[in-house]
């Protein structure tokens, strides 16, 4: 970040101020809101909606809704807007731009919103109707504040994925700060310009952060007492059955239906021209990239969660706060940062995978943190020192006491970070070394001409890697909630 | 316990980097004993001309592939370390960057015979290695021809607001301005791109606007003549509705851009870049860019493209200097003008 800042200033205050106070960079900063603003409520809305529909009503099927709901995921965004904006090259713009990150973003609120509804005591809200709230009072005044984090945190992660969106804003003509960074870097490799934009789209990632902290506020929902939660029952949809059925069928076919049927349609256009080598190729090394950048997330993940755990002092707390930090960080700007570190210091990794490798780390890392903490979580620290007291050396307690019982979260945690890397599409135009193609940028190159035919093999192989993603999901969604 | 998680960290770290390091190694690597090329161009041309260089010369090549404006700069920070013997670009003002940078060597003379003298700069520094001209793409079923624009200038005029897109961040349509800059001064082009910033509408590149010009989303587009040729040469599924306007009359519009091509003064293998040189721009190697289908114009003396295209000096192309054009004060311009 660092890094960012100072290019930024390379070229001294004033000009520094200039580059800030032009038209351009009003234009950029009233389309980023917009779109944060736009795209972030409607994800709430129909992420909010869907988790009730599934958690709350008897609505039928919801087993299989709550995986139509999640799904989405597996299609990576810029996917989706290749699949909107091939059927209908008009969808342009603001309206374009939020509906495809809408459809794609939205689980980011289902997930932690529903369980949020699980983990409700259905008594809280028996008192309220007892002493005489009608049922929207209800929500409003007990089901709501307590599920004001989840919401948050979910809205979060909506707008730092905004933020951070390239793929989606590049295809529908949308320019916001990060698409006009890329532009910079391919028009001018100017990094004084990019870095200023760059330097702007970091304070607006920092001040939705602290927005979402301090609206959260230091309220705490927690039961206390004796007795047993008492799971909500579903309500009756009554008239509502039919509109919400039609609903749920509605998003899941603009989500999941749309691209599947935008993808086949030129699957079969395209394949009398499918360069099955060039394909493999792009995989090879797409694959070659997520597996050691998801080993080497879980190697350096191990030690900070380890650290995390033990320590409560201002140093654990302090790199817990710097590693979601990261997670918030576009990819345009860590991939800026580190081609002005490259260049200036250490030019033979310029162009290299190292560099690339380093560029996923820094992105992607926090996810393995946040498994291997919770995998963690599973070896208490007496056990360890159980073993310590036992005449196990550290190494070997390490290996026969907690690796076992958390290699399943270190897993997760590793694929996590491989899929994550093999859909990654911003820092990879940046830093992929001269001749090496991924899925994603060899995607980008045939989608970006509009040649619609040859990206669909792309497409697919990228949607069948994403695809586990979703069970993960799932799974620790499940482990969340029983 | 609390001491040794530090030296386990740090073990990790290690371990880290060197599988970071490790990792690099199982990539392509330059290889030390080849002719080492940065080229911008397009690989369906650079391809066929590496093939015959080395069968006629039975020097071994490699070839990096990159983008005009990224890759000038590369090489600009690479300095004296680049491991370039030769640079190839799509658009003068990418080869310029790295002349201005003072690490280009003289090319040949005897090389720059062989080019017609327009498309070799005033300082001899590089020489052109093939041209492209700008044309106006249109969509006649929503413009007429009685209705096009007589000069690119006109397409500042409120008329044709919103009736024309281009792709404005590419390096292409930078060497355009670059070329009016030239022709026309600063006042000019300043005010041509505060309206255009108003009046057109951006795509991401060249086949990109040609597209949505055939599918009718915008009537006309500003880019390179070769994409359509190319396109009209295969299936016509991006072109067959279009038609191309050339403006020339020596109008900005007509601007043809050259694509050039240099020998690095820090190249161990100076002789080799020399010869490179000198065979692509040959009558044998003028001939392959003919009929490489690239449909990008052949600039050797007597060296005719490929016969699809209106011969080049037909277009009435402005006179200048290739190695005038100013790009690094088109992108302050283009900035200035809110476009980037």
């Amino acid at each position: 970040m660092g890094v960012v800042l100072v290019t930024a200033l390379g070229d001294g205050w004033a000009s520094a101020y200039d580059q800030v106070m032009r038209p351009r960079v009003g234009e950029l900063l009233r389309n980023t809101l917009a779109l944060v603003a736009v795209a972030t409520t409607t994800s709430v809305v129909v992420g909010v909606t869907c988790a009730w529909l599934v958690e709350r009503t008897r609505l039928p099927g919801a087993r299989w809704w709550r995986i139509a709901f999640v799904a989405p995921l597996a299609v990576p965004a810029f996917v989706n807007a290749y699949a909107w904006i091939s059927l209908r090259p008009s969808m342009t713009g603001l309206f374009g731009a939020s509906l495809v990150t809408t459809l794609s973003y939205f689980p980011f609120v289902f997930l932690p919103v529903s369980a949020a509804l699980r983990g409700l005591d259905r008594s809280w809200e028996d008192t309220a109707r007892s002493l005489g709230h009608g049922p929207w009072r209800t929500f409003a005044r007990v089901v709501a504040p307590q599920l004001r984090p989840a919401i948050l945190g979910g809205a979060l992660l909506v707008a730092l994925h905004l933020f951070a969106e390239f793929g989606v804003l590049a295809m529908v003509r949308f320019p916001t700060f990060t698409t006009a960074i890329l532009d910079q870097y391919e028009a001018a490799f100017d990094t004084a310009g990019g870095s200023v934009l760059a330097s702007l789209l970091l304070a607006l990632c920092a001040l939705v952060l602290v927005g979402e902290h301090r609206w959260r506020g230091r309220r705490h929902h927690a039961r206390v007492g004796a007795g047993v939660t008492r799971r909500a029952l579903p309500a009756p949809l009554g008239p509502w059955l039919v509109p919400a059925l039609v609903g749920t069928s509605l998003l899941t076919l603009l989500a999941l239906g749309v691209p599947a049927y935008s993808i086949t349609r030129w699957l079969v256009a395209g394949s009398g021209s499918v360069d099955i080598g060039a394909l493999l190729a792009s995989l090879g090394s797409t694959v070659l990239l997520a597996l050691v950048a998801g080993a080497l997330a879980v190697l350096a993940a191990f030690p900070i969660a380890l650290v995390l755990r033990r320590s409560h002092g201002p140093g654990g707390v302090l790199l817990e706060r710097l590693t979601y930090l990261a997670s918030g960080l576009p990819g345009v700007v860590v991939a800026l940062a580190l081609v002005t570190v490259a260049i200036r210091w250490a030019p033979p990794l310029y162009q290299g995978p190292v560099l690339l490798v380093l560029a996923y780390l820094v992105l992607f890392l926090p996810r393995a943190v946040v498994t291997t903490r919770a995998a963690l979580a599973l070896a208490p620290m007496t056990l360890l020192d159980a073993a310590r007291a036992l005449g196990d050396g550290p190494v070997r307690a390490l290996r026969r006491v907690v690796v076992p019982l958390v290699l399943p979260g270190v897993l997760a945690g590793f694929a996590m970070v491989a899929i994550a890397t093999s859909t990654e599409l911003t820092a990879t135009l940046l830093l992929a070394p001269t001749g090496t193609t991924t899925l994603a940028t060899g995607f980008w190159a045939a989608s970006d001409s509009l040649d619609y035919g040859t990206a669909a093999p792309y497409a697919v192989v990228l949607v069948v890697l994403s695809a586990p993603l979703t069970w993960l999901l799932l799974r620790e969604w499940k482990a969340e909630t029983s | 316990m609390r001491v040794r998680i530090l030296p386990a960290a740090g073990a990790a770290l290690a371990l880290l980097l060197t599988a970071a390091c490790g990792s690099g190694s199982g990539e392509p690597k330059l290889d030390p004993n080849k002719l080492t090329i940065y080229s911008a161009q397009h690989e369906n041309l650079t391809k066929p001309w590496v093939e015959g260089f080395t069968k006629d010369t039975g020097i071994q090549v490699q070839v990096r592939q990159g983008k005009d404006s990224s890759m000038g700069n590369q090489i600009v920070q690479e300095g004296k370390r680049s491991p370039a013997d030769v640079f190839l670009t799509e658009n003068s003002p990418a080869i310029t960057v790295v002349q201005n940078a003072g690490l280009l060597a003289k090319v040949d003379q005897s090389t720059l015979d062989q080019v017609q003298p327009q498309f070799r700069p005033s300082t001899g520094d590089w020489v052109g290695i093939g041209a492209r001209s700008t044309v106006l793409v249109y969509n006649p079923s929503k413009i007429s021809e009685a209705d096009l624009p007589k000069s690119m200038l006109d397409l500042a005029k409120p008329e044709y607001a919103g009736k024309w897109g281009a792709a404005l961040t590419g390096a292409d349509f930078q060497a355009i301005v670059a070329g009016m800059l030239e022709a026309k001064g600063e006042k000019v082009t300043a005010d041509w791109l505060a309206a255009l910033k108003k009046n057109s509408k951006a795509y991401q590149n060249n086949i990109a606007t040609m597209k949505a010009v055939n599918a009718g989303e915008v009537p006309m587009g500003i880019m390179y003549h070769y994409y359509w040729y190319r396109d009209q040469a295969l299936t016509k599924e991006g072109s067959g509705n279009t038609k191309l306007h050339y403006f020339k009359n020596q109008d900005v519009g007509a601007f043809v851009s050259v694509s050039g091509g240099g020998v690095l003064k820090s190249s161990k293998r100076a002789a080799d870049a020399q010869k490179f040189l000198a065979w692509i721009t040959s009558p044998k190697g003028q001939k392959v860019l003919a009929e490489s289908k690239s449909m990008e114009y052949a600039v050797g003396v007597d060296s005719p493209s490929d016969p699809a295209l209106p011969p080049l000096d037909s277009l009435q192309a402005p006179k200048v200097d290739p190695f005038t054009l100013d790009g690094p004060k088109v992108i302050d311009l283009m900035t200035k003008a809110g476009i980037l």
